[in-house]
């Protein structure tokens, strides 16, 4: 094997290697979207945040505009307080509202906001104030037999 | 009684002794090999022609593989996803799998007894036939001349392989889920960008690819290197290698996927 055959054929396969590599990152990670965007941070207040975690996706009408960055515990006021960090490209109005979301049946939960009608803008470092928490589905069943027994007690009274 | 169990115990502390020193002189000949790479770099082709030896020479096994594993995988995944209704993560699981996991850790395993061992044998060889006095003869440190080039052509080739492994085993994945199963292609590509993440997985399964490359090319040149220089002694040291740097991988792959995978998210 002389040498202009090797260079040329390590040639190939460092190439094909970065290809490879550039097609995990591009078509498999989506490299494109994101990592490198100007973001700006809001925090919303949960009084249960059921299965989020961190790295969740932001939602507004469906679309990502973000992921959750951190995720704590306030001590004082005994309230989930999640870092959201949204892409500065969107932007929303300050009375917006936070829900705590699941994707499918089963599927992983997200952070959807609805967008309200202040004419100012959210700003980095700012809290939204109108939040909904996860629904827990331990809480709903007990909701509901709660309620079919006082229907049951209405029922016995007006006979 | 008394002889056997000292007998015994004399068998144990030479066992330990001996792993104690080889293991020290491994370590001794790691970083004499790391402080004479010049040569390896300022006459770079010595090393192209290892790359080409370790590298390109096994990119068939590793394709192959790699297809295999992928459309392996997206057939099992396929049929435990459907009982719950989420075949579209199909992708996901192929990709997650691939670049976390199967990638670094198959293509190393590939990698370790297709190449290593070859270098090993190598080496040995060279030794063996007294190649390497020659060299010192000389006033050409072996190291530099004939293990340095070895070492850096199998690190620069492995992470290219891993790579190449998992994006095989994601397009053989494609072939079986959606092409052959019928998978929402759509879906099937979304969700794996909606959950494959560029720097901790992608990125973790390059340093996971780049740690299995030093250390089944550093067994693989040292057990050569150190081979007794008979047949039986090179043969003996092929095996090692093939044996140790397997252990090696996994032992480390658990360890590093301890360090990346377990903590935040």
């Amino acid at each position: 094997m002389n040498r202009s055959a090797i260079d040329l054929w390590v040639g190939v396969f460092v190439a094909i290697g970065l290809g490879a590599l550039l097609f995990l990152a591009l078509k498999v990670g989506n490299l494109a979207s994101f990592s490198t965007a100007q973001t700006y941070q809001v925090e919303a207040r949960f009084s249960n945040i059921g299965g989020l975690k961190v790295r969740a996706p932001v939602k507004s009408a469906g679309v990502v505009v973000g992921r959750v960055a951190q995720i704590r515990f306030d001590n004082e006021s005994y309230e989930a307080v999640a870092v959201l960090t949204v892409d500065s490209s969107y932007k929303f109005p300050r009375d917006t509202s936070a829900k705590i979301l699941t994707s499918g049946l089963l599927g992983e939960q997200y952070i959807g906001l609805e967008a309200g009608a202040d004419a100012r803008m959210l700003a980095g470092g700012e809290r939204m104030r109108i939040t909904q928490s996860a629904v827990v589905l331990e809480n709903l069943i007990s909701q509901f037999f709660f309620n079919k027994a006082a229907e049951g007690g209405d029922a016995k009274s007006a006979k | 009684m008394l002889v056997a169990l000292r007998a015994a115990l004399i068998r144990l502390g030479a066992a330990v002794t001996v792993g104690v020193w080889r293991l020290g002189y491994g370590a001794r000949f790691f970083v004499y090999l790391i402080v004479h790479s010049g040569t390896a770099f300022r006459r770079f082709r010595l090393t192209m022609r290892e790359i080409y030896f370790a590298g390109v020479l096994s990119l068939i096994i590793i394709l192959v593989s790699g297809l295999f594993v992928g459309m392996v995988l997206a057939l099992q995944g396929y049929e435990t996803l459907q009982r719950y209704g989420s075949s579209e993560a199909l992708g996901v699981l192929v990709a997650l799998s691939l670049v976390r996991e199967l990638g670094p850790v198959v293509a190393g395993l590939l990698f370790a007894s297709r190449a290593g061992s070859a270098i090993t044998a190598e080496i040995g060889l060279m030794k063996a036939t007294e190649q390497l006095s020659a060299m010192e003869m000389m006033a050409v440190d072996p190291v530099a001349r004939v293990v340095a080039p070895r070492f850096w052509g199998g690190v620069i080739s492995m992470p290219v392989l891993a790579a190449l492994f998992s994006a095989m085993g994601i397009f053989g994945g494609y072939l079986v889920g959606v092409v052959l199963i019928g998978v929402d292609e759509g879906a099937f590509w979304s969700q794996m960008q909606a959950a494959v993440d560029v720097r901790n997985d992608i990125l973790n399964g390059v340093i996971k690819s780049v740690v299995f490359g030093v250390a089944v090319t550093l067994i693989a040149v040292f057990e050569g290197y150190d081979a007794p220089p008979t047949a039986e002694g090179v043969s003996g040291a092929t095996t090692r290698t093939v044996v140790t740097s397997s252990l090696a991988i996994l032992a480390l792959d658990f360890v590093l996927t301890a360090l990346m995978f377990t903590g935040g998210a």
